[in-house]
């Protein structure tokens, strides 16, 4: 087995030397904007990583760490590269090597260390964990964290903060593996993503009777776990490698023919992500092969399917958020605005940078509190411009960071998903049928 | 030099948060865009925001003989900011408010770290412009472009970055402040500092504060793009356009390897066997004149036969561009490393100069493709290598050598817009001569006698 970029760090030579150091990456990096200092932009991070390898720094230095977990995963910079710089596997290729080299304690110190609380932040870790899904599932499952227990793990936890109420029962314990409908057009699996999971079980119910409107089985596997992009963005690549094969698995054990995603970072992971996490392993082809069949809902309605329009009457005034790994990794951001504009009563409003980050970047907006709340300002700022009744997205992360922000930042509208505002007007043609 | 009392003098002066000491941090301010010069460390950085912090800043360095190296954002082409002898960078980045716009004088006050291009932004909302604008503007900064005295790609019919500076705020590298020019169009007081600093790369003074001159945003756009299949028809094209009368805002070529090189990596469907395209803007506040001068072009390229083609709609307008603005991104996508150079000549001379090019690849076995501002007589040729392998990196420099060699003999200069920095230092004398060389080190020494400012940059120090 050749090496890769996350078990051989020389491998990242040949990355790095894309890098012209024209620094265009500075115009669109959310983390730079607030922070104005050159490590914290690829660019930078690039330099560091060139140090690395020529031995000018080494990986377990400790500023190093903290400025190599600096970063969303927005890839802004990938889409402002000139020289086609694939920055996702430098940062992710660093993270591996310092994870190989300290192991998580190490990192989770280094990132949580600034806390008032020290001795709260393992509790805190694994509350925090059972929310991102990082762990597997036969240990968290069940688990529910309540709001009170998160006090004094980040800054973020303050007298503002609020989160969606955690569900009493995970979407997947309620929901029947098959569901199988008449003259189906095709069969599609469900992957739910842990968000969808525990926190927002109602847009999965959205989704299904969306798929149900338009005649397609939708199968949720049971055996399906985390997508594994909290594990991957802290360098846990065997974790993220077992997490990968087991949902392969699951999906290879279905007679599907597409996968359908509502949440941005599962969508990639599943698209992008597991392909060159599994190179050159028995699973690539598999992997390759469920790369080609992910569809973000939307796509999904408009070039997988023959789309039943939704008619019902929506009177709302919307605007749209892209989810970085929705709008940049999974290339989908024509598709939800074609179909939010076709709904009947709809008024859409485009936002000032509709693709700027919501600041949520996974965990950072926990870690990384001073420079996620400037980039949430900035995107709560723009939502409020737009008098917007309703803010769509296609991300349960954006979803969580939004609500939290607008409601910290005295914003009025509302926040939901894409295809939540799809089941609303299929619902509301059957409340006009019956008037 | 620096110790630890200076350390904490700074944070002292620009607090603890405006102050990097971490060896990670100080790393990611060894370079800047330019390829192949060497790199340094500094012992520090430091973010000011205000002029007072330079001028503390300034005498501490001179106790001490510490360099100081002020910093834009680090897009420079010619090794301007990169701290050569340690010492500490002044980073301008949080130095970044526009002070003051004034629509009635035309002019806006900025602090040197303002983007170029969130001043347009700032400035559309009274349907003004600062016109220069090189190709770094989304992320390049005032100050760093007066220091550069940058070009752009309307030079040609609006200026560069010199003709639109009016005043400044310097903080001497002896530690005065001194505040020169100002909102009036004329001035002629005392010599004319300005046109000293614009362009002066950080080596004679800290510029804190710049007066701008705006100009009214021009209503009218045409654009078009022609196809030659001999280069001396494209450069016919140029002289002729001017020879009629018509400054077009925009004149740009890109020669064969560019335009292949462009059309497999951004598959727009340009044609692949022409020797050269011309991109031509023009624009202004009539629409009459706007379209005569269009027509104008339009006629000229028939004449030589080129194959024009003009957009009609904003649309098609934007289609013609993106040729252009793939041009660097395709051919960076080469090679692992991009050399840009920016020789340039009088107008009449472009077509010599685009074959020398050629032979001169063709001599040394490199990869080269050439674009740039047809209408300044300031090409790009960019030079397309891997680092790692040393002949190539051998025969890159010779070819380099050759390159200037034959600007300067066709009457031109060794940098249309990149400045000398340490990338063309050993070129300066070829341009100048040794009374160039006596004078400049001369100014050099007479305002910055400890030679703490940028020292290496610009101003040879040895024979
Ligand atoms: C992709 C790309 C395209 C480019 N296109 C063009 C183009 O079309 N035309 C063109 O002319 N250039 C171009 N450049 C070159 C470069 O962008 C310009 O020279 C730019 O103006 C530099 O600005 P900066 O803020 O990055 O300055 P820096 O690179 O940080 O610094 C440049 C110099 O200015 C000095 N300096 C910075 N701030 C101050 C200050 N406040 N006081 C005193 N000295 C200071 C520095 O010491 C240094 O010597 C391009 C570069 C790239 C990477
Ligand atoms: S835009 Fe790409 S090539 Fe340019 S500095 Fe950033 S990562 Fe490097
Ligand atoms: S991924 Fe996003 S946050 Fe990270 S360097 Fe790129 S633009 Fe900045």
């Amino acid at each position: 087995m050749t090496k890769t970029v996350f078990d051989d760090i020389e491998t990242l030579k040949k990355e790095l030397i894309r890098c012209m150091k024209c620094g265009n990456c500075m115009a669109v990096c959310p983390v730079y904007n607030v922070e104005k200092k050159e490590s914290s932009v690829a660019r930078g991070k690039i330099a560091l990583g060139e140090a690395v390898l020529s031995n000018a720094i080494n990986i377990d230095d400790e500023t190093l760490i903290k400025l190599i977990f600096n970063c969303l995963l927005c890839k802004s910079c990938m889409m402002a590269c000139p020289s086609g710089v694939r920055f996702d596997r430098i940062i992710l290729g660093l993270r591996a090597a310092i994870f190989k080299k300290k192991g998580l304690p190490f990192i989770k110190k280094a990132l949580f260390g600034l806390l008032k609380n020290p001795e709260m932040f393992d509790k805190g870790m694994k509350a925090f964990a059972a929310l991102q899904g990082l762990f597997l599932k036969s240990e968290g499952e069940k688990k529910r964290t309540p709001k009170g227990f998160l006090k004094g793990i980040s800054q973020r936890f303050d007298a503002q903060f609020i989160l969606p109420e955690l569900s009493r029962e995970s979407f997947r314990d309620r929901i029947s593996e098959i569901i199988q409908v008449e003259k189906s057009q095709t069969i599609a699996i469900f992957f739910t993503g842990c968000s969808v999971n525990y926190l927002y079980p109602e847009v999965g119910d959205d989704l299904i009777y969306v798929l149900k409107k338009n005649n397609v089985t939708v199968i949720t596997p049971k055996n399906q776990n985390c997508c594994g992009m909290p594990v991957l963005v802290h360098g846990d690549i065997e974790t993220a490698r077992e997490l990968a094969r087991k949902n392969i698995d699951a999906f290879e054990n279905t007679k599907a023919q597409q996968i359908v995603t509502v949440c941005g970072s599962c969508g990639s992971a599943l698209k992008n992500e597991y392909p060159i996490l599994l190179e050159r392993t028995f699973y690539e082809e598999k992997a390759k092969k469920w790369a080609n069949r992910v569809y973000d809902i939307s796509t999904f309605l408009l070039k997988a399917i023959q789309l039943k329009p939704p008619k019902g009457r929506v009177e709302l005034k919307i605007t749209y958020h892209d989810s970085c790994h929705l709008r940049k990794s999974m290339k989908v951001f024509n598709e939800p605005r074609q179909l939010l504009k076709s709904l009947p009563g709809i008024t859409f409003v485009e936002m000032k940078k509709p693709d700027a980050c919501c600041g949520s970047g996974g965990s950072y907006h926990l870690t990384n509190v001073d420079t996620s709340l400037k980039i949430a300002k900035t995107k709560t700022e723009d939502i409020k411009t737009t008098e917007a009744d309703v803010v769509c997205t296609g991300c349960p992360a954006c979803m969580m960071e939004i609500f939290e922000s607008l409601h910290r930042f005295k914003g009025i509208s509302n926040v939901i998903h894409t295809v939540s505002l799809l089941a609303q007007s299929y619902k509301s043609e059957k409340d006009e049928k019956k008037n | 030099m620096i110790n630890q009392n200076f350390i904490s003098q700074c944070k002292i002066i620009f607090g603890h948060e405006n102050v990097l000491t971490d060896k990670a941090e100080l790393l990611t301010y060894s370079y800047d865009a330019t390829a192949g010069i060497p790199r340094e460390i500094p012992s520090l950085v430091v973010f000011p925001q205000n002029t007072k912090q330079i001028q503390e800043l300034i005498f501490l360095a001179r106790q001490t003989k510490t360099p100081i190296y002020p910093r834009g954002a680090g897009t420079c082409l010619s090794g301007g900011p990169v701290p050569l002898s340690k010492g500490v960078v002044v980073s301008f980045q949080k130095m970044n408010k526009i002070v003051e716009i004034d629509a009635d004088n035309l002019t806006a006050t900025v602090q040197p770290g303002v983007i170029i291009a969130d001043l347009n932004t700032a400035v559309a909302k009274y349907g003004l412009i600062y016109p220069p604008d090189p190709g770094s503007m989304a992320t390049a900064t005032i100050g760093g472009s007066v220091a550069e005295n940058s070009g752009g790609l309307r030079g040609l019919k609006y200026g560069v970055t010199k003709h639109y500076i009016m005043g400044m705020e310097v903080v001497m590298p002896t530690g005065e402040i001194f505040r020169f020019g100002g909102k009036t169009v004329k001035n002629v007081t005392a010599y004319d500092f300005t046109h000293l600093f614009v362009g002066s790369e950080g080596t004679l003074g800290i510029i804190t504060e710049i007066i701008c001159k705006l100009i009214p945003s021009p209503k009218y756009h045409r654009v078009l793009i022609a196809f030659f299949d001999k280069l001396e028809n494209a450069g016919k094209t140029v002289t002729d356009i001017i020879r009629n009368h018509v400054i077009p805002a925009t004149l740009e070529i890109m020669d064969k390897v560019t335009i292949q090189t462009v059309e497999n990596y951004a598959k727009i469907g340009l044609p692949t066997d022409v020797e050269a395209l011309l991109l031509i803007e023009v624009d202004g506040m009539g629409k009459d004149s706007v379209e005569w001068e269009a027509k104008t072009c339009l006629k000229i390229i028939q004449q030589n036969n080129g194959k024009p083609k003009i957009a009609e709609t904003d649309a098609e307008k934007d289609s013609l561009w993106t040729a252009r603005r793939a041009a660097l991104p395709a051919l960076a996508q080469v090679k692992p490393a991009t050399i840009l150079e920016d020789a340039t000549v009088p107008r009449t001379f472009l077509v010599d100069m685009l074959i020398a090019i050629q032979n001169i690849a063709k001599k040394y076995n490199l990869m080269i493709g050439t674009f740039g501002h047809a209408g300044d007589g300031n090409l790009h040729p960019t030079i397309l290598v891997d680092p790692t392998d040393k002949d190539e990196m051998d025969r890159l420099h010779k070819a380099v050598d050759e390159i200037f060699e034959k600007a300067l003999s066709l009457g031109g200069t060794l940098s249309g817009e990149h400045g000398i920095g340490v990338a063309k230092l050993k070129y300066l004398r070829s341009e100048i001569g040794r009374s160039g060389i006596d004078t400049i080190r001369r100014i050099k020494q007479a305002l910055d006698p400890d030679n703490i400012l940028n020292p290496g940059k610009l101003v040879p120090m040895e024979d």
